[in-house]
């Protein structure tokens, strides 16, 4: 099994106890990217950029310069970092947040300076007490060195950075709820178009809304050139990219890993990466991109980590979470658990969101519970249909946001992959699995 | 005469004075509040209406959608227990499980003595560290059954108490710079960090 040595753009300094200090971001080449970034025209930095191919890291994948240059037409007001990391099982910003706090913050101010915005609110998940604290220990470290604020080391640029926490709503990840959130509101996604919030953000105004790590890649790339970046990767995967590798694995974590490079096997097996399936048990299904994604099996691990390679699977690389389920996984539960967290979150606004998360939620808690009928089979497909007509991937938009056509995506998977699971719950009237 | 104290109304200030927009200071004071009180008062939701520029109504039908404000009294350690998937997976449901048995109490509930909110969480980002769960928003993860109990009986005894502070306080780190920070002050610490890193290169080390 190879393991690609690509060198380590966003976690280079995770091993240190003070990562978090300026004094050791100074010490490993911190603020050097913005200082190259201030020497060259706002144009130039964006083009580096554009040139990286960088593709957002929050889920969509939809590359970072490109959504700059439908900007850069008139002037920009705002940038609006997006932390509220709630994709269930996706715990990559958290610590990008927590461990280098002084790379988001130099990676903001160059997306800033080339964006040519004076005012940033980076939005933070509130559960994240310590790293809302982090981010504003380095703010204070990075006003003081003259990084951020007036006059920026110098070069007339300018620039304020506010931390704002959020409030505990998996929903103010979309990011027209965040901006709705920002504005002191309940977290309602609005209806698009218009598809970006580059004409209509922030109070109305062009604005836009970049992930944490997206932003925590970008001193690197000016430091190293775009040309370095694209030399890793493959097609339109460049770089690197973080992979949260969570449920039932030996060594579950955040790791760094060359885009493409490596495959789904290498991720989970390989003794530096995930180290294999716990107890050696064997796998049974694999949750890629967060709960939004539909699953994948065992035949289909050597994928290699790549957008398109991915998404060549129906599927998708999505928030970047991987969650592992051995053998002993009853996916009727799992089924059942993922459904309860959109029904938990979903914001109500539309009807077949709202009113079908919870019909689903209780037809797959009573075949859990040993009381439910065939016939639920199809019923849980007839209100996925509801949901996302045809229940295809990338799934129909029947809704605001994209939270309710998601919830079909591991129903159909679990039904799909696993179908006897849920016929011996219906049939011996109860859960094998206890 | 007001029910926030005059330094979360200090506080409470500066917050608003960051945005473009008082409301956007909002969720932020919502914060405040339940530091200062432990959950979000009527009384506190009246001045936040004022402060930021909405009715009372607003203020409450806003905070409502947010699960982290709390309208109705809570424990002093608001203990959140994730059983999502990757959660699930290893254990969750049995932590929780536990958790209701030792504490007395079902998810969603608060012991008698108002010590302890138990809640089912959604995921908190932690799954690395599955099951993991979180004591007014400070994380705790690998949590065994015996685990969980000693964590309670620290919590109890006060053992915790630098790091997990009472609930509702969650920065504990205040914004010291900025342009809407006086420029004076500013350039005052510029200089004071200028005079730091110079003493540290005379000493040889690295600034
Ligand atoms: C339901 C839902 C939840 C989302 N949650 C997050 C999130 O927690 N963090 C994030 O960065 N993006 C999230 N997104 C994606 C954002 O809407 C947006 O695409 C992203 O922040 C843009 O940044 P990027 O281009 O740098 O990836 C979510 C999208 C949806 C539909
Ligand atoms: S799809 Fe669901 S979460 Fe999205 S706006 Fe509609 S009701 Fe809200
Ligand atoms: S599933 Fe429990 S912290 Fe993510």
């Amino acid at each position: 099994m190879v393991v690609s040595e690509a060198p380590r753009i966003v976690t280079s300094r995770i091993g240190f106890e003070d990562s978090h200090t300026l004094v050791r971001y100074l010490d490993t080449g911190g603020y050097t990217g913005l200082r190259k970034a201030l020497t060259m025209t706002p144009e130039a930095v964006a083009a580096e950029v554009d040139g990286a191919s960088l593709l957002g890291r929050g889920g969509a994948g939809f590359p970072a310069g490109r959504k700059w240059s439908m900007l850069r037409k008139g002037p920009i007001p705002y940038l609006v970092v997006n932390g509220d990391e709630s994709e269930p099982a996706t715990f990559k910003d958290h610590l990008l947040l927590e461990k280098d706090p002084h790379q988001l913050v130099e990676g903001v101010v160059i997306a800033a300076y080339a964006l040519q915005v004076a005012r940033v609110f980076i939005y933070i998940r509130g559960e994240f007490a310590l790293g809302l604290e982090r981010v504003q220990a380095a703010l204070n470290e990075a006003y003081a060195q003259g990084a951020v604020g007036r006059d920026i080391f110098g070069s007339g640029f300018s620039v304020d950075i506010v931390v704002h926490p959020g409030a505990g709503a998996y929903i103010c990840g979309e990011e027209t709820a965040l901006l709705e959130s920002l504005e002191g509101k309940r977290g309602y996604p609005r209806i698009k178009p218009p598809y970006f919030p580059a004409a209509i953000g922030l109070y109305g105004e062009p604005t836009v809304v970049n992930n944490v790590e997206t932003m925590s890649n970008l001193p690197w790339i000016i430091t190293n050139g775009a040309a370095a970046f694209t030399a890793l990767g493959e097609g339109r995967s460049t770089g690197t990219r973080l992979f949260a590798l969570a449920g039932q694995v030996r060594n579950p974590g955040v790791y760094e890993v060359e885009m493409v490079k490596t495959t789904f096997r290498d991720l989970i097996y390989a003794p530096v990466l995930g180290g294999g399936v716990l107890h050696g048990r064997e796998l049974k299904a694999v949750i890629p991109g967060g709960v939004s994604a539909p699953w994948i099996g065992p035949a289909q691990l050597d994928t290699p980590l790549g957008q398109d390679e991915v998404a060549a699977l129906d599927t998708m690389l999505g928030s970047g979470s991987i969650v592992v389920m051995d053998e002993t996984t009853c996916m009727v539960r799992a089924a059942w658990r993922i459904t309860r967290f959109f029904w938990r979150e979903s914001c109500g606004q539309c009807t077949p969101c709202r009113e079908g998360s919870g019909w689903l939620e209780k037809i797959l808690r009573r075949i859990e519970d040993g009381v439910g009928r065939e016939a639920d089979l199809d019923l849980l497909m007839d209100t996925c249909d509801n949901l996302a007509p045809g229940v295809s991937w990338p799934p129909q938009q029947t809704t605001i946001c994209v939270l309710g056509p998601s919830i079909p995506s591991s129903i159909a998977s679990a039904i799909r992959m696993f179908r006897d699971d849920f016929l011996v719950h219906i049939k011996e009237g109860g859960c094998p699995h206890g | 005469m007001s029910h926030l104290s005059a330094e979360t109304l200090g506080r409470a200030r500066d917050l608003v004075a960051l945005y473009p927009h008082r409301r956007s200071a909002l969720i932020p004071l919502c914060h405040l509040a339940q530091e200062q009180d432990g959950w979000l008062r009527p009384e506190a939701m009246e001045e936040i209406a004022g402060l930021v520029g909405v009715t009372p109504a607003e203020v409450l039908g806003t905070a409502s959608f947010y699960d982290m404000l709390h309208t109705e009294p809570v424990g002093t350690y608001v203990v959140a227990v994730c059983t999502n998937i990757a959660c699930m997976l290893r254990g969750a449901y049995e932590l929780l499980e536990h958790a209701e048995d030792h504490l007395g109490v079902r998810a969603g509930q608060t012991t008698a003595d108002g010590v302890f909110t138990l809640e089912d969480a959604e995921c908190l980002a932690d799954c690395g560290r599955a099951p993991c769960l979180q004591v007014n928003h400070r994380f705790f993860g690998d949590v065994t059954p015996e685990g969980f109990e000693t964590l309670v009986a620290d919590l109890r005894r006060g053992a915790l108490d630098g790091e997990v502070p009472h609930h509702g306080t969650l920065l504990r780190v205040r914004r010291t710079g900025g342009l809407q920070v006086e420029p004076s002050r500013v350039e005052a610490e510029r200089a004071a960090s200028a005079g730091a890193a110079a003493g540290r290169a005379n000493q040889g080390g690295k600034g």
